[in-house]
């Protein structure tokens, strides 16, 4: 089974762990994570806020390449990049003039024919039809499924159920044996792109969501997002001076989760790369019975 | 959809806005609903809802006042407003737009630099690289803001989780993304 | 041979500033089949009618053309003119001279010669009418009510006193509606059962009104006066007749957890069930669906308690043919729930209930016995968060109207709450208040002034759950946007009106238009809006609109002096412009061919398939035949007709043809 596969700059960088886990599980699995030949960045927060254009380009680069390399199908496990990559889609086949221009600027031609899939979408359709027999352990803890804002919004884009309260990453913990909390800021933004240049602003929404999931008795928070995951783990300190209290809970990305479930040693998945501590998140996992 | 019997006035931001970006002001009604959900209402020196106000009024004055507000940058584009929005008015695209002709008017609130640093950084980063290298974004958004010291701490534990890689992760075609920026940037010549 | 007259009005100076009258009457008289030429400055008047009256008897005239103004002012006035001269009012045609000319042309020779042309054009249609006369057609005088809401009730006692039969079908075990779920009524604060039971019991108690309860609308059929109706009358399980409403059958029964739909679903009823203490007939039906001797084929309690042996498990659907002249469809309203809101929790949060259930929970006939209590765990709340404009004027939800009695329940619900519990905090998040009926505004201004309810004007983002309390987070657009956030004990959603779920195949059934909201077509949205676009059928009440009590009330009793006047003859009439199909002498018969695709197009379900016999009951041959009571005229079929078997009245082929020649100067 192959599919094709972008990561986006974070997970080659800070996100390395969730690639790392991503390639693991796969390769459990059988499945074949082929990386797009010399992606370039998607262009990100930058891009939409600074210069239209680009913010199409860039990602339509993207799309015109897994086209040339044959790809019917990639899955882009990053939210934001998933976001500008499908924004870009949508309004390129929508709009002749944005497409005619947009084919000017980037050299490699783009019919619109390969079909994205956000991480639960992969999981759904190439892991889990075989995933039941290499699932050996319970994870054995409350989790909080976070998914911030790109995972849910907009709804044209994200496809999920029910875009306020979702509950696809919550069945996916309930295949690794784990019992995820209900709690009110599943969907709430953690701060974006603010990690550097408003670093206040991410302790306090970050630390709002922390907070709730806290207070409701998680003991893991689980994302899908590798800037959510670097607010609320890379940002821990900020958060802990905002809030004026110490809360370590660990924050996991989904297919470490799912890998931890998968036997998949801690070290495999990049949970030694975390700057809060993910040791008790791995120490709660039972053997499954069988 | 029949034809519209509005007047034209001239090219200011609301007409633009509607044949640029495609979005009506006149659909909102002014319920606050955006407001309401927004997750730095309370940061936000005008609010949502009154962004789009300003601009449905046309008074003098107004479209300065938005073009130098932070809240034009301080919007994170998470779509809470739109998500939730009775007259599905694209707020997050209104922003962007305004963000960009901020620039072009070079109407930047101050406390709004360190922002546009970053973006700005993040953009050079990848018409040098094609991809994002976390360093060099770093470096040079400290050159252009000043935070010299800001996250230095951080830096060695990144980089011992492997997390930080000095030799940037080239594009190989980098010409290709250097292009991209170049006949975009002619392009904008050549429309104004 | 035809003698025609000509008479061209001046109307004033509406035409003759523009046409010159004098030189079209002069030329009309030289037009072949006109015997007699004339202008007049004011024809529609008295002394102008007798002109043609006058007319007709000197010259022997067989047909008259008047040039005047558009039919639709005086085509009425000047046939009763001809028929009172003696010739038959349909051959007297119109040459409309001032809308399609004066008013649209400057004054010119063209104009001029146009008003000849057009003049010469109707000669020619005249000379090719024949005689047509009013078609009677019979009238049942048994009037059919479907729905036992307010509305229904007011139009089903109209008509009952009238001195006519009327027929009242209801779907559920009681009439009443939702009328009966309300707590006190705006702006009196009236307790809404204390007005409404009487009507209720007046109903049931009018000789002539038949009751039917648990009974469905089955299939309608036929025309204004000649409808033919079936009717189910879904299998109560309990004999009417012998049933006294002592209550023993569902005291004992043991499936106590159905959730209750008249209490809005805050309590349980049983499978055997009378939907309130105030019902009519107050007599239970079994919920077969949920019973467990229908389910199961085990228990059966109710049977053995009951006193006078009224319950009968073996008792099947029946269905009664009705003759009915005229129906009024009062089938009422249905609101959204709470999991229509996936901000406000998916309809997930107990204490986020919507007006329906506050109504309830005010009411003391209620779940709570009128003390306002939160239904997850029966405290009374301290705040109370109410939501006004709940999906309505949404267009991202889909429903972009205004439901229109949100604003004032909204304030009545706060004032109930407050009244009931002057402590509370009562706040109501809007985005406008509409309050235009009598005392309407003042009633709002009690509520504010009074009662200290606070209005907050904004909407809310999101409502979500944290440690027992909803925490509300909306804005007051007021007050600079300011971000407002409540924790609150409860939420009260005011939430859209929208049609019945069955509003879709009830309109089918009845052959009446609906909009995309399944609310019912009213003929024309400002002069007609009780009837519908099929003669005999009347609206009244929330399923044409969204509405309030005295709106649904008037509409009713407007809805029943329709009928009222319809019943008023026993025979009606109806204009002759219908189609024809074509008959002649055997054995030829017709020479419609029984295609019957006129049937399929026709609009008004108008034709219909005729099999023609011999005397001892063979067929003959298959043809179309159109009812002419429920024809309109609009000549579909005649333009469908692929051997030209089917004609228009009064707007014959022929006709029509002679018009355009003479258009084109051609001989005819």
């Amino acid at each position: 089974m192959k599919v094709g596969f972008y990561p986006g700059c974070s997970l080659e960088g800070s996100s390395k762990e969730y690639s790392q886990s991503l390639y693991a599980v796969a390769e459990k699995c059988g499945v074949t994570l082929e990386e797009i030949k010399d992606w370039s960045c998607c262009g990100a927060s930058a891009a939409h806020s600074l210069n239209h254009d680009l913010s199409i380009a860039l990602p339509a680069r993207n799309l015109a390449l897994a086209e040339k390399q044959e790809m019917t199908e990639i899955v882009i496990p990053c939210a934001a990049c998933y976001s500008r990559l499908a924004s870009s889609q949508k309004t390129l086949l929508e709009d002749q003039s944005v497409l005619k221009k947009t084919q000017g600027f980037i050299d490699i031609k783009f019919d619109g024919n390969v079909r994205l899939l956000t991480v639960f979408e992969f999981l759904q359709k190439y892991i889990f039809p075989v995933s039941d027999q290499f699932i050996v352990n319970k994870l054995n803890q409350k989790t909080a499924c976070y998914y911030g804002c790109l995972l849910a919004r907009p709804k044209e884009l994200t496809k999920l159920d029910r875009p306020e309260n979702p509950m696809e990453m919550e069945s996916v913990l309930e295949k690794a044996g784990a019992t995820s909390i209900e709690w009110a800021f599943k969907t709430e933004c953690c701060g974006a792109g603010f990690s550097m240049s408003r670093t206040d602003l991410v302790a306090k929404l970050s630390g709002r969501i922390l907070e709730d999931a806290a207070e409701r008795g998680a003991e893991s928070i689980i994302v899908a997002c590798p800037m959510c995951q670097s607010n609320l783990d890379l940002r821990r300190p900020e958060i802990k001076k905002q809030l004026k209290k110490d809360i370590n809970i660990p924050v996991l990305f989904i297919t470490q989760a799912l890998g931890l479930s998968m036997g998949i040693p801690a070290k495999e998945l990049g949970l030694d790369k975390h700057f809060v501590p993910t040791g008790k998140a791995v120490s709660c996992i039972v053997k499954k019975e069988a | 959809m029949h034809e519209s019997t509005t007047i034209k006035q001239n090219n200011n931001l609301k007409s633009q806005l509607e044949e640029k970006v495609g979005v009506i002001p006149s659909h909102c009604y002014q319920c606050g609903k955006c407001t309401a959900g927004c997750p730095l209402n309370e940061d936000m020196d005008i609010k949502p809802s009154q962004v789009l106000r300003m601009l449905q009024a046309e008074q003098p004055g107004y479209e300065d006042k938005l073009l130098s507000s932070l809240s034009i940058w301080l919007c994170l584009a998470c779509d809470t407003c739109y998500s939730r929005c009775p007259q599905e008015v694209k707020l997050s695209q209104v922003m962007d737009f305004l963000r960009q002709e901020s620039v072009r008017q070079n109407k930047v609130n101050p406390k709004a630099k360190d922002i546009l640093c970053f973006h700005k950084a993040f953009l050079e980063t990848i018409e040098k690289n094609g991809k994002l290298n976390e360093v060099w974004l770093t470096l040079n958004y400290k050159l252009k803001t000043l935070n010299l010291i800001q996250d230095i701490q951080k830096a060695p534990s990144m980089f011992l989780k492997g997390k930080l890689n000095p030799i940037p992760n080239r594009v190989q075609n980098v010409r290709e993304i250097e292009q991209i920026f170049k006949r975009i940037s002619d392009n904008e010549g050549g429309e104004k | 041979m035809a003698r025609i007259g000509v008479f061209i009005c001046h109307c004033g100076e509406n035409i003759s500033a523009t046409v010159d009258v004098a030189r079209v009457a002069e030329e009309a008289s030289k037009m072949p089949g006109v015997a007699y030429a004339m202008d007049y400055k004011y024809m529609c008047s008295d002394p102008g009618q007798t002109k043609i009256i006058e007319a007709i008897k000197e010259y022997k005239l067989t047909g008259i053309v008047v040039g005047a103004c558009s039919p639709r002012m005086h085509e009425a006035t000047f046939r009763k003119a001809a028929e009172k001269g003696g010739i038959n009012p349909f051959l007297c045609e119109i040459a409309n001279l001032r809308e399609h000319i004066s008013w649209v042309h400057p004054r010119s020779e063209a104009t001029t010669k146009k008003a000849i042309d057009i003049v010469r054009t109707i000669v020619n249609k005249v000379r090719q009418d024949t005689p047509l006369f009013p078609i009677k057609v019979p009238v049942t005088k048994t009037a059919l009510v479907i729905g036992g809401g307010i509305a229904g009730i007011q139009a089903a006692l109209d008509i009952a006193n009238a001195g006519h039969q009327v027929i009242m079908v209801e779907k559920s075990p009681s009439i009443g509606g939702h009328m009966s779920q309300l707590s006190e009524t705006f702006p009196t604060l009236d307790c809404s059962q204390c007005i409404l039971t009487p009507r209720m019991v007046e109903v049931a108690q009018h000789p002539n009104i038949t009751l039917h309860t648990f009974a469905e609308v089955e299939s309608v059929s036929g025309f204004v006066g000649n409808f033919d109706v079936k009717v189910r009358l879904k299998a109560r399980s309990v004999d009417l007749s012998i049933c006294t409403g002592c209550g023993a059958c569902w005291q004992k029964c043991p499936s106590k957890k159905i959730p209750d739909e008249f209490n809005a679903g805050l309590s349980f009823r049983t499978a055997i069930y009378s939907p309130f203490p105030q019902a009519v007939p107050n007599k239970p039906v079994i919920d077969r669906a949920i019973c467990t001797w229908f389910q199961k084929q085990k228990c059966g309690h109710c049977k053995k308690v009951c006193p006078v042996g009224a319950i009968n498990y073996d008792t099947e659907d029946e269905f009664i043919d009705l003759k009915i002249g005229a129906i009024v469809t009062a089938t009422g309203f249905d609101i959204k729930h709470t999991d229509f809101f996936p901000e406000y929790g998916y309809g997930e949060f107990k204490d986020v209930i919507d007006g329906l259930q506050f109504e309830r929970l005010a009411s003391a006939s209620g779940p709570t016995n009128g003390e306002i209590r939160r239904p997850s765990d029966g405290q009374i709340p301290e705040k109370i968060v109410f939501l006004a404009c709940s999906g309505s004027r949404d267009k991202a939800k889909g429903i972009e109207y205004c439901s229109k009695i949100c604003c004032m329940y909204t304030a009545k619900h706060a004032m109930l709450y407050k009244h009931k519990h002057h402590q509370g905090n009562a706040y109501i998040f809007y985005m406008d208040i509409r309050s235009s009926g009598k005392n309407y505004d003042e009633f709002v201004r009690r509520a504010v002034e009074e009662d200290d309810v606070r209005y907050i004007r904004g909407r809310v983002s999101r409502i979500y759950e944290k440690n027992g309390k909803l925490i509300v987070k909306g804005v007051d657009t007021l007050m600079n946007s300011e971000p407002v956030e409540i924790e609150a004990d409860m939420v009260v959603l005011a939430t859209a009106v929208v049609a019945n779920p069955d509003a879709e195949s009830v309109a089918q059934k009845m052959h009446i238009s609906y909009d995309k909201h399944h609310f019912f077509a009213e003929a024309h949205p400002k002069l007609k809006p009780v009837e519908t676009n099929t003669a005999g059928i009347m609206l009244a009440g929330a399923c044409q609109s969204a509405k309030d009590i005295p709106d649904a009330v008037s509409q009713a009793s407007a809805a029943a002096s329709k009928i009222i006047g319809l019943f008023s003859t026993d025979v009606m009439t109806r204009e002759p412009v219908v189609a024809v199909v074509n008959r002649s002498m055997p054995p030829m018969f017709t020479t419609c061919t029984g295609c019957l695709l006129c049937m399929e197009v026709c609009p008004y379900h108008a034709i219909e398939r005729e099999e023609i016999k011999d005397r001892t009951g063979n067929v003959l041959k298959i043809a179309a035949k159109v009812n002419a009571g429920l024809c309109q005229g609009c000549g579909t079929c005649v333009a469908f007709c692929r051997n030209k078997s089917i004609d228009l009245q009064g707007y014959t082929n022929l006709q029509m043809l002679s018009e355009v020649m003479a258009l084109l100067n051609k001989p005819f």
